[in-house]
């Protein structure tokens, strides 16, 4: 059953609620439920996180957005790794801002899976003890600067690419988190592009310096779509559920028709001598993506696998007496006070008792 | 052993006028860390003026069994609504 | 910014920043601190010991980098001074060039350097003189600074036995680094030193005996005599620091980036 929920009342008008099965009638109420549940998906009804959904796809979006938050965290490795050598203070604080979005990004799909009763903590476990994937690009290194612009122009482009539709994802909460977001991606994009612009267009060597860079993420983006669609394994399920909108094939030759003239205009080449514009289909032709490699990285191989999860099991593990002494306090002043957490009084801003010192209202961003 | 941080729902007003709407949630160890952690997380983009967090446990919400007893009364009474009434074309400010 | 790498960014740099301009030599001085300490902080990204907490230090960080353009800006090139002094230029404070450590470690250094900041930019902004407009805007922040290192003050001091013995340990630690952000700086003449440093230690150890702490007793003198880091006497590690930040940048003489 898809539900309206509280949050979207305001439209829910007259009429707008999704068809409903009959009440009381005896039959087979699972199959009732899948039908109402595939009816409603069908009609392009959002899944909020109380309605009843099929096991497979509550499975298969947890899945999916957990891969997609520890993507999201694991990838702010690669870039943090230049924050100490940024070139210039514009392009320190850029790039800072950037990493930590990563970080919002992490906690804004970690919450959404949250509504499918998986806690974070279950699927950090999960991500450490290696049982849940993040995107294999981020096993690859940052060896330049000109790799921070690389993986804003490329890997986030590629991520917006893949990302887009999944705003009008069948599932709501991870829907509103795609939006979200979106929304700062695309300055991830421009901020990577501009950063390469500036090189290709500077000394001899900052142009090499971004022309290594671009043919080392060039292939690595175009696997981030995933393998071609006769070999995905969840893909087809997914797109029936309208949690994926796209096949993997169609997001990835949009990417290369929307990457192959933003690399003219930066002065770059790509290093793909397949590459060409097929008048008859519309589209540009590219060479064949060597997907042993793909699928040798995915097995833990690549460059950077055991790093990346190392130091996040560290920065967690070192990070644990941080978060139970602050736990402790909570309970500690929670017992003192016994006092409701935050409760708005008279339609103001919950004020928390005790720091008269402090003021939350109108906190400023 | 590590104590998990309990979840909570951040509700954000955009700016005055607007009221507070649900813009996701995250963990803390108490009602004051919720509220900053929100204000670094939900408000980075000057996207709010105000925050309240609320424990999630602290909400109660109807459950999909009841959401047709629940929110049903409501369908079948268009009159609340102001397109249910026809009025004259000319008729201004109404 | 083109910069160059002529004698004047490296070998007269450090008679520049003790020129004969007040304001100029006022604001290296901190705009020194708030860009080596959100370095620092900046260490911090993809380590933090819980996503949250990623993003409020990056926040802080991002405010500080901020400051440090703005006060750069006015002492000359914002990335010249950056990217081409020396160790031996850099007036910060050695407070906030001491490595990251533990989480105890960072925020004990920002709740010495936030209570510090706040009192003196609050200062900065009533008066009149040339810092007043930049102040103004950089106490709302450090407000905020000063909030986040009281909260977690009082968590680890008032936490576990463990977070308070690593709390305990951070405040000795950096303690002897304090007294040097009281020694007079040229260029801000209007600032009561004395006054400042008694709000100073009357917040600080109010906070600290909320967390179920005290004020550390012991020399507050540097590793080398108050007022080190302003004199461009610094720490070892903040050499090692400055080579990082900087390698770049000097590997592409009079690059833009």
């Amino acid at each position: 059953m898809v539900t309206v929920t509280p949050e979207s009342g305001q439209e829910a008008g007259p009429g707008t609620g999704p068809a409903q099965p009959g009440h009381g009638e005896i039959g087979d109420l699972g199959a009732q439920l899948a039908a109402a549940f595939d009816a409603a998906v069908a009609a392009d009804e959002r899944v909020e996180p109380r309605d009843w959904m099929p096991d497979e796809y509550r499975a298969s979006l947890v899945r999916q957005m957990a891969q997609h938050a520890h993507s999201e965290i694991i990838g702010m490795q690669p870039e943090a790794n230049w924050i100490t050598r940024a070139p210039s203070l514009r392009r320190k604080a850029i790039l800072m801002a950037k990493v930590q979005d990563e970080a919002g990004h992490g906690l804004y799909l970690y919450s959404a899976a949250e509504t499918l009763g998986t806690s974070r903590d279950e699927l950090l476990d999960k991500l450490h003890s290696g049982k849940q994937k993040y995107s294999s690009i981020f096993n690859y290194p940052t060896l330049t600067w000109a790799d921070v612009g690389a993986i804003g122009w490329l890997v986030d482009g590629a991520a917006i690419t893949n990302q887009v539709p999944i705003c009008r994802c069948s599932y709501g909460p991870y829907a509103r988190a795609m939006v979200r977001i979106c929304k700062e991606e695309s300055f991830h994009q421009r901020q990577g592009y501009e950063l390469l612009l500036a090189l290709s267009k500077g000394t001899e060597a900052q142009h090499a310096m971004a022309q290594d860079a671009v043919d080392r993420w060039w292939w690595p983006s175009l696997m981030m779509f995933g393998p071609p669609d006769g070999e995905s394994a969840h893909s087809a399920q997914s797109m029936a559920w309208r949690i994926k909108r796209h096949s993997n094939d169609e997001l990835r030759q949009r990417f290369v028709d929307i990457a192959v003239p933003q690399a003219e205009s930066l002065g770059l080449t790509l290093p793909d001598p397949d590459l060409k514009w097929n008048e008859e289909r519309g589209h540009y032709d590219f060479g064949a993506i060597d997907w042993a490699e793909f699928w040798d990285v995915l097995k833990g191989n690549g460059p950077c696998n055991e790093q990346r999860l190392s130091q996040r099991r560290t920065a967690h593990e070192e990070g644990a007496w941080v978060r139970d002494a602050a736990a402790a306090y909570a309970a500690k002043h929670a017992r003192q006070a016994d006092r409701p957490a935050a409760r708005p009084a008279d339609g103001t801003t919950a004020e928390p008792a005790g720091h008269p010192a402090t003021n939350h209202e109108e906190t400023q961003a | 052993m590590t104590q998990n941080w309990p979840l909570w729902e951040v509700f954000v007003r955009s700016r005055r006028g607007l009221s507070h709407t649900h813009a996701g949630s995250l963990h803390a160890p108490d009602a004051e860390m919720a509220l900053r952690n929100a204000r670094d997380l939900y408000t980075r983009r000057s996207e709010g003026v105000s925050i309240w967090v609320v424990p999630s446990t602290e909400i109660t919400a109807s459950s999909p069994d009841e959401r047709d007893p629940f929110f049903a009364p409501a369908a079948d009474k268009p009159y609340r609504h102001p397109t249910f009434y026809d009025i004259p074309e000319g008729v201004r400010h109404l | 910014m083109t910069s160059n790498m002529t004698s004047d960014a490296t070998g007269t740099a450090a008679t520049a920043a003790t020129g004969t301009d007040p304001v100029r030599s006022a604001a290296m001085a901190l705009g020194d601190d708030a860009l080596i300490l959100s370095h620092r902080l900046g260490e911090w990204a993809g380590h933090a010991p819980v996503l949250e907490e990623e993003v409020a230090l990056a926040n802080i960080a991002l405010d500080l980098l901020g400051q440090a353009r703005l006060l750069l800006s006015m002492a000359g090139d914002e990335d010249e001074l950056a990217f081409l002094r020396e160790e031996r230029s850099f007036r910060n404070l050695q407070l906030v060039e001491r490595p990251n450590g533990d989480f105890a470690h960072t925020i004990a250094r920002q709740l010495y350097f936030s209570f510090y900041q706040h009192e003196l930019y609050s200062e900065l902004a009533a008066g009149d003189g040339p810092f007043a407009p930049l102040a103004a805007k950089a106490v709302k922040e450090t407000a905020y600074h000063r909030d986040h290192a009281e909260q977690w003050t009082l968590r680890l001091g008032d936490g576990t036995q463990e977070s308070r013995a690593r709390m305990r340990a951070a405040l000795d630690e950096l303690w002897k680094y304090t007294g040097e952000m009281f020694q007079p700086v040229d260029g801000l003449e209007g600032v009561e030193w004395p006054a400042l440093e008694e709000r100073w230690l009357a917040t600080v150890g109010a906070v600290l005996e909320r967390a179920g702490l005290t004020l550390p007793e012991g020399p507050r003198t540097g590793a080398w005599a108050a007022g080190a880091g302003r004199q461009g006497l610094h720490t070892e590690p903040f050499g090692r620091m400055l080579a990082e930040m900087q390698h770049l940048h000097r590997s592409h003489p009079g690059a833009s980036w």
